[in-house]
């Protein structure tokens, strides 16, 4: 029982980071100019590193035949546990920016927390994620600083991404039963007690961008728990295809 | 360091990081305990970064170079303590260097160079430290990308982690 709850536990922390860095993947190649382009695909990679990390501890728990890749690609859609907001779609790289920065402040603050979490192997891992997290923070408030207090047009479009994609912030901090599981057995963080923080820091940032959060948001919640947008079809179909197509390919 | 005989070091010291062939895994730090048990050399070996794609290559390139001595190598995957670039030597920092990578200074320096504050990242080419940030996200995970503005060099320095 224990265990089943951290392997559910281990998916809902690596399945956002695992989406989002698909979705960073997608713009390889496609960057607004070099140096963004490198950077987005270096974060994707630093996230991918620490989705292998923790599906390795997944997949030891379920034992049998599974294996960090069977845990990452061979789930039906309702089974993965990220969040709307890294599976909403790139759009323009204001929207890129924007989705980055909402999530990486959050994903600061869990690690923040996971080193101090019960499980040595979650600590392991977050000691050695937060080094990298604190980069991409940085990097995405960098950006949305610039864009949001830069020309007309930048501003414009940063705030249309910071109004579009709000609404779907909230849900990073609306625990499932697992994650009050994990904070009740402190193997996570309680969600609910991060949130000011979190609002604070999203705000002054967004202050200094000259940008500002929408008055009247209806939060969205349900990825968490397996009700996926219709995006989340299309990007497992990319994602899964190899698997799929070719069952137990190797490189 | 290891407390390993000279001929072991030597084949540890044959490896390098495919990325930065100048730079042995042993001067780079990641090597972090070797162990002989049952005729098999248990080597603990720890990431730079979680997803640096050179860790399996410098596993299996252990695991060959051992081979080619008639020795077992055996290769386990460590992530705490986590690695830091404190721990690359004196010599691996000479060779980074040499073969024009600016070697990683402090989290002060990389913050005050990001923020355009100070010039304190010495150009690999003619040693000028005009030098500015191009990207902080360089050509692998563990660099960032800078350029000298007297001699207009573009250049890799490896980051700070601390
Ligand atoms: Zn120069």
């Amino acid at each position: 029982m224990l265990h089943e709850k951290l392997y559910d536990y281990l998916l809902h922390l690596g399945d956002n980071s695992m989406i989002l860095g698909q979705r960073l993947g997608e713009l390889c190649g496609h960057g607004p100019e070099l140096e963004t382009d490198i950077a987005l695909t270096n974060i994707s990679l630093d996230l991918f590193g620490q989705v292998r990390n923790y599906f390795q501890a997944a997949a030891q728990i379920k034992g049998g035949d599974a294996t960090e890749d069977s845990v990452a690609m061979l789930r039906y859609e309702h089974e993965y546990k990220n969040t709307y907001l890294v599976e909403q779609p790139n759009e323009d790289f204001a929207h890129v920016i924007v989705r980055q920065f909402f999530f990486d402040v959050y994903h600061q603050l869990i690690l923040n927390e996971l080193m101090n979490s019960k499980n040595e192997t979650l600590v392991a891992i977050a000691k050695k994620s937060i080094k990298e997290v604190d980069y991409h923070v940085d990097f995405s408030s960098t950006w949305v600083k610039r864009l949001g207090d830069g020309t007309e047009e930048s501003h414009e479009k940063a705030q249309t991404a910071v109004s579009t994609l709000w609404r779907y912030s909230m849900e990073l901090f609306k625990a499932t039963e697992t994650e009050s599981w994990a904070a009740e057995s402190r193997v996570g963080p309680d969600l609910d007690q991060l949130k000011s923080v979190y609002l604070e820091r999203v705000s002054s940032i967004l202050k200094e961008a000259t940008l500002s959060l929408p008055e009247e948001t209806v939060f969205q919640y349900g990825a968490k728990t397996g009700r996926h947008s219709e995006n989340m079809g299309y990007i497992l179909a990319e994602f899964q295809y190899m698997q799929r197509a070719y069952p137990n390919m190797k490189w | 360091m290891l407390g390993v005989s000279t001929k072991i070091e030597e084949l540890l010291t044959s490896v390098s990081d495919p990325e930065i062939p100048v730079l042995s895994i042993m001067d780079m730090g990641i090597v972090r305990k070797v162990e002989l048990v049952d005729n098999v050399y248990r080597i603990d070996i720890t990431p730079t970064y979680s997803g640096c794609p050179a860790m399996d290559t410098i596993g299996d390139d252990i695991v060959s170079a051992f081979e080619k001595e008639d020795l077992k190598a055996k290769i386990n995957l460590v992530l705490a303590p986590a690695w830091t670039t404190g721990w690359i030597t004196e010599r691996g920092r000479k060779a980074l260097e040499d073969y024009g990578i600016a070697a990683p200074r402090t989290a002060e320096v990389d913050k005050a160079a990001l923020l355009g504050e100070a010039n304190t990242i010495k150009c690999t080419n003619c040693g000028s430290l005009n030098t500015k940030m191009v990207s902080r996200f360089g050509s692998t995970a563990c660099k960032a990308l800078f350029q000298c503005v007297d001699c207009h060099e573009p250049f890799d320095y490896f980051k700070c982690l601390k």
